[in-house]
C-alpha cells in the first residue's frame, strides 16, 4: 500500500542510511551466527528483516542494540563508525528495540513505563511522578492514542502493552525502532492500528525494522526487505521486488507449498466429538458443532472472541456451565483436565513455552509427560515402551536436536512446537485441539507441522485448529467455524473456505 | 458504577490495598475495645507505638529487598551484630562517645554486612533466600565467637541518654503515660525510605528490577549496582533498628532480635508488598507493622498464651500471601473481561 509513496519520496537506493551495520561477523564458540551481514536502514522507511528461526536475525538485532559485540564489522550511525554498541550507547544514539515480550514493568503505571527509559538515559538521580506525566501525555497525544496513563501495565490488553512499548521507544527521540515480531499477539484490527501508527512514525523520519514471520504483513508495511538464511545475507532490496512466494523461497531456499490440501473426513460415521449448546456466560454461549474422525476443523475469530475459551472448556481448564459434550457417542462430563485426557482429548495450548512444556527438562521427558498412564506396567513406569514411544515421536516429527536428552529450552520455536505435538501424540488421543499451532514458527517448520496434522487426520484423528492465521486455516481445514462475541457466527466448508471469505467473516 | 466512582474507590483502596489494611486495623481496634474497654487508651496506644519502633525500622529494609524481588532473613543478625559490636567497641576503647558516633559506627558495620549480601547476590546471581540464610548464620556465629556472648547492661552514654526520654506525657487514670522519643527517628526513616523509593531513580530501579530484571537491564538500569546498593541500604536500616532496640531495652544481648524474621516479613507482606517483587509501599508496611503489634497486644490482653502469637502471625503471613495470589489471578481475569467488551468493536 505504501511502497509507491516511499520510493517516490526518497528513492530507496540512493538515500543516505541513518544506520548501517556493515559486514557484521559473529561467532559463538566456533558456530558462525552471522557471516558478514550488512543492513542499511533509511529514515522514514520500514525495513522488513526476514528469515527462518536461527537465521541470525536476533543476533543482528542484539548487535545493533549493543547486547552483543560483533567479532568484526562496523556499525555506522550518521556517518560515524562504531566497532560495537553498548546498551546505553545505543539508547543514547536513538536506537530502540521493542522486544517480543515488550520488556515492560507490569507493576508500574503506563506513564512510568513510558518515561523511565529516558530518565535512566539522562542519568537523573531524582524522579518525580508528577513531572514525568506531561512528557508521557505528550507522546501519547502526538501519536493520537488513547492510553490510560495511570493504569498499571499489568491490567492492559496485549495491544495496549505494545502501544506503551512504542511510546516508550519514542520518548527518547528514537531514530531507529526495531520491532521484534510485533504482530504475533495482535488481532487483525489491532494490526491495522499498529500499521497506521507505523506510517505516523515514518512521517517523523524514524527508520523502522520489522522482524516478522508473517510475510504479507511484512510486505504490506515495508519499503525495504532483507532476508537472512543460516547467518548469511541472501538478498536485500526494495519491497516492490518481492512477493510472498519469493520471500519464502529466499528464506527457506526451496519452494514452500501453501496450497489447500485436505483429505475427506469420515462423514459417514458418527462424529468423534459432538458439542451441544455449550455455554459459559461471559466467555461463550450456545456453542454446537460436530467433529468427525479424519476431520480438521478450524475455529477462528478475533482474540477475545471466546475461541480459546471454547477449547479450554473442552479440555477441562475452564468449566462450562451448561451444554453437552459427547465423545464417541458417549455423553462425557469434563470437569477437569484429567477427565479430558481420559476421554481421549489432547490440547496444545496457545502459549506453548509456558503452558505446554517443562523448559529445563529433556525432550524425552517432555514427550512422555502427558502419557504416563499408557506407559505403566504393574504400577511402575515401563522403560522399554517409554523408549520406544520417544524414539518413534522424535523421528516421526523430525525434531531437530542433537539427541532426545537435549533440554527443550535449547530448541527453536518450531522444534519446541513439535515437542508439544509429540507429547500429545504419544498419548494417542482421539481428538487433538491445537491453539495457534504455528504462532512464532517459521515458514519451513510451519509447512511441516501442517503436514503432520494432515497425516494424523488421515490416520483417523479428529483435529481442531484454533487460529487467526487465515492462510493456515485455508491450507488444512475441512471446515472453519468463526466465533464472534462468544457465538458461532459463520461456518465455511469445502470450496467456500477462501482467505477472503474468512477475513470477511471475522471482521463482520 | 460510574467510572469516577470506581476510580475514587480504587484510590481509597490504595495501589497496594493500604486502605483495606487501615480498615482492618480500625475494625480490630473497635472489636478489641468492645471486648475490653481498657484497650482504647493512651497507654495502649503509646505501648503499641513503642513496640512498633524497632519492627518498623527493620521492616523498611525488608521492604526494599522484597520490592526488588528478593527476600532477606539476615537482617536480625545484621541488626544485633552492628549494635552489639558497637557497644563492645565503645566500652573497649574507653570512649564514652555521643549518640552520633554510636550511630555512625553501627551503621558502617551494617553497611559492610549488607555489602556482603549484595555482593554475593549481585555478583554471583545467587538466590537471595539462600544467601541471606547463609550470611545470617555466618554473622551470628562471628558475633558470638569473636565479639562476645555476654549480656551487657552498661550502655554508652549516648544510648543511655535516649533510653528513657519521652516525646510527650499525658495523664491517664492517676498516673502518667508517655510516648517514647524514639518514635521520631522511626518516622523520619519512614519518610526517608518513602522518598528514596518514590522519588529517586534508585528507587524506581528497585521497582523495575522487582518487576522484570531483564527488562530493567534493557532500559539501561545498572542492575548489579542497584542490587548491591539496596542490600547496603537494607543493612544500614537493620543496624539502625539494632541500635534502637539496644537503646530501648537498655541492654545489649547478642541473642536478641534473632527469630523476629517472621513478624517483620509478615508485616511487610501484609502491608501489600508483593512477595514476587515489584510492588510495595512504606505506608503499607507501617500499617502492616501496626496490625501485627495490635494483634500481638490484643492476644496478650485476652490472656492467650504467647505460643499462639507465633501461630497467629504465621497465619497472617500465609493469608497475606494467599490474598496476593488470588488478587493477581482476579486481575488477570479482569483483563480478559475487558477485552471481551472491547474486541468486537
Amino acid at each position: 500500500m505504501s511502497s509507491e509513496e516511499a520510493s517516490g519520496s526518497s528513492g530507496t537506493g540512493d538515500a543516505v542510511p541513518i544506520l548501517e551495520a556493515r559486514n557484521i561477523v559473529k561467532t559463538y564458540g566456533g558456530v558462525t551466527a552471522l557471516h558478514g551481514v550488512t543492513l542499511r536502514l533509511t529514515a522514514g522507511h520500514v525495513h522488513a528483516l526476514a528469515g527462518e528461526n536461527g537465521c541470525g536475525k536476533s543476533t543482528l538485532i542484539k548487535i545493533i542494540s549493543g547486547a552483543e559485540r560483533p567479532d568484526s564489522g562496523e556499525i555506522v550511525i550518521n556517518g560515524v563508525s562504531h566497532a560495537h554498541m553498548t546498551p546505553k550507547g545505543a539508547i543514547q544514539q536513538g536506537i530502540q528495540v521493542i522486544y517480543q515480550d515488550f520488556s515492560l514493568f507490569p507493576g508500574l503505571t503506563v506513564a512510568e513505563n513510558i518515561v523511565l527509559t529516558s530518565a535512566v538515559a539522562e542519568k537523573r538521580t531524582l524522579y518525580s511522578r508528577r513531572q514525568s506525566r506531561p512528557a508521557a501525555q505528550q507522546i501519547v497525544d502526538d501519536l493520537g492514542l488513547s492510553l490510560d496513563l495511570d493504569q498499571e501495565v499489568e491490567r492492559l490488553s496485549v495491544a495496549d502493552k505494545q502501544l506503551t512499548a512504542i511510546c516508550r521507544a519514542l520518548i527518547n527521540d528514537a531514530r531507529v525502532i526495531i520491532m521484534d515480531e510485533p504482530t504475533t499477539a495482535l488481532t487483525h484490527s489491532e494490526v491495522q492500528r499498529l500499521f497506521a501508527l507505523v506510517s505516523t512514525l515514518r512521517a517523523r523520519g524514524v527508520a523502522l525494522v520489522f522482524v516478522s514471520h508473517k510475510l504479507e504483513e511484512a510486505l504490506q508495511v515495508a519499503q525495504d526487505v532483507t532476508i537472512l538464511r543460516n547467518g548469511e545475507l541472501i538478498i536485500s532490496g526494495p519491497a516492490t521486488d518481492f512477493d510472498r512466494r519469493s520471500i519464502s523461497h529466499y528464506m527457506t531456499g526451496r519452494d514452500v507449498d501453501e496450497s489447500r490440501l485436505v483429505n475427506p473426513p469420515r462423514y459417514d460415521r458418527d462424529p468423534v466429538l459432538s458439542v451441544q449448546d455449550l455455554t459459559l456466560p461471559g466467555a461463550f454461549e450456545n456453542i454446537s458443532f460436530d467433529l468427525h474422525a479424519g476431520e480438521i476443523l478450524g475455529l477462528t475469530g478475533l482474540l477475545g472472541s471466546g475461541r480459546s475459551e471454547i477449547a479450554e472448556a473442552l479440555f477441562g481448564v475452564l468449566r462450562a456451565e451448561s451444554g453437552r459434550t459427547i465423545v464417541d457417542g458417549k455423553a462425557t462430563t469434563i470437569h477437569g483436565i484429567r477427565d479430558a485426557i481420559d476421554a481421549g482429548i489432547g490440547y496444545v495450548p496457545e502459549d506453548r513455552l509456558t503452558q505446554g512444556l517443562f523448559l529445563d527438562k529433556s525432550i524425552a521427558d517432555n514427550v512422555i509427560a502427558s502419557s504416563l498412564e499408557r506407559h505403566r506396567r504393574r504400577g511402575l513406569l515401563d522403560a522399554r515402551t517409554i523408549a520406544a514411544t520417544i524414539t518413534e515421536q522424535f523421528q516421526r516429527l523430525r525434531i531437530k536436536a542433537p539427541n532426545v536428552e537435549a533440554p527443550v529450552r535449547s530448541l527453536s520455536g518450531g522444534n519446541a512446537q513439535r515437542v508439544v505435538l509429540a507429547k500429545w501424540l504419544a498419548n494417542g488421543p482421539k481428538i487433538l485441539m491445537l491453539n495457534g499451532p504455528t504462532v512464532g514458527v517459521d515458514v519451513g517448520s510451519k509447512e511441516e507441522i501442517l503436514t503432520i496434522l494432515r497425516a494424523q487426520a488421515a490416520a483417523g484423528m479428529g483435529i481442531i485448529v484454533i487460529s487467526d492465521d487465515v492462510p493456515e486455516l485455508v491450507s488444512v481445514c475441512n471446515r472453519v467455524l468463526v466465533v464472534q462475541q462468544g457465538r458461532i457466527s459463520a461456518t465455511y466448508s469445502g470450496d467456500d473456505i477462501t482467505p477472503e471469505a474468512i477475513q470477511e467473516g471475522m471482521a463482520a | 458504577m460510574s467510572a469516577t466512582g470506581t476510580s475514587r474507590l480504587a484510590a481509597l483502596r490504595g495501589s497496594n490495598n493500604e486502605g483495606v489494611l487501615a480498615l482492618i486495623l480500625v475494625v480490630l481496634v473497635i472489636a478489641m475495645t468492645i471486648v475490653n474497654s481498657d484497650f482504647l487508651s493512651a497507654g495502649t496506644l503509646f505501648a503499641i507505638l513503642r513496640s512498633s519502633i524497632v519492627p518498623t525500622v527493620l521492616a523498611l529494609g525488608v521492604l526494599i529487598v522484597i520490592i526488588s524481588g528478593g527476600i532477606d532473613v539476615s537482617f536480625p543478625a545484621i541488626a544485633i551484630f552492628s549494635a552489639y559490636t558497637t557497644v563492645v567497641l565503645m566500652r573497649g576503647s574507653g570512649i564514652d562517645a555521643g549518640v552520633v558516633l554510636v550511630l555512625v559506627v553501627s551503621l558502617v558495620i551494617g553497611a559492610l554486612l549488607g555489602l556482603v549480601n549484595g555482593g554475593l547476590i549481585a555478583r554471583f546471581k545467587l538466590p537471595t533466600l539462600i544467601v541471606t540464610l547463609g550470611t545470617q548464620g555466618i554473622f551470628k556465629g562471628i558475633l558470638i565467637a569473636y565479639v562476645g556472648s555476654r549480656y551487657i547492661a552498661e550502655l554508652p552514654l549516648g544510648m543511655r541518654m535516649f533510653s528513657t526520654q519521652s516525646l510527650l506525657t499525658v495523664p491517664a487514670g492517676g498516673e502518667n503515660t508517655s510516648l517514647h522519643v524514639l518514635v521520631v527517628p522511626a518516622i523520619v526513616l519512614c519518610l526517608l525510605v518513602n522518598f528514596l523509593l518514590r522519588n529517586t531513580m534508585f528507587g524506581r530501579g528497585v521497582y523495575a528490577i522487582g518487576n522484570d530484571t531483564e527488562a530493567a537491564r534493557r532500559v539501561g538500569f545498572s542492575v548489579m549496582r542497584i542490587q548491591v546498593i539496596l542490600y547496603v541500604v537494607a543493612g544500614v536500616l537493620a543496624a539502625f533498628g539494632g541500635v534502637l532496640h539496644v537503646t530501648l531495652t537498655r541492654s545489649a544481648n547478642p541473642q536478641d532480635l534473632l527469630g523476629t524474621e517472621l513478624d517483620t516479613i509478615a508485616a511487610v507482606v501484609l502491608g501489600g508488598a508483593s512477595i514476587f517483587g515489584g510492588r510495595g509501599s512504606v505506608l503499607g508496611t507501617m500499617l502492616g507493622v501496626l496490625l501485627i503489634q495490635v494483634i500481638n497486644n490484643s492476644l496478650i490482653l485476652m490472656g492467650i498464651p504467647s505460643a499462639w502469637q507465633r501461630t497467629a502471625v504465621g497465619l497472617l503471613l500465609v493469608i497475606g500471601v494467599g490474598v496476593q495470589a488470588i488478587s493477581a489471578r482476579r486481575s488477570s481475569r479482569r483483563v480478559f473481561a475487558h477485552r471481551e467488551v472491547v474486541a468486537p468493536a
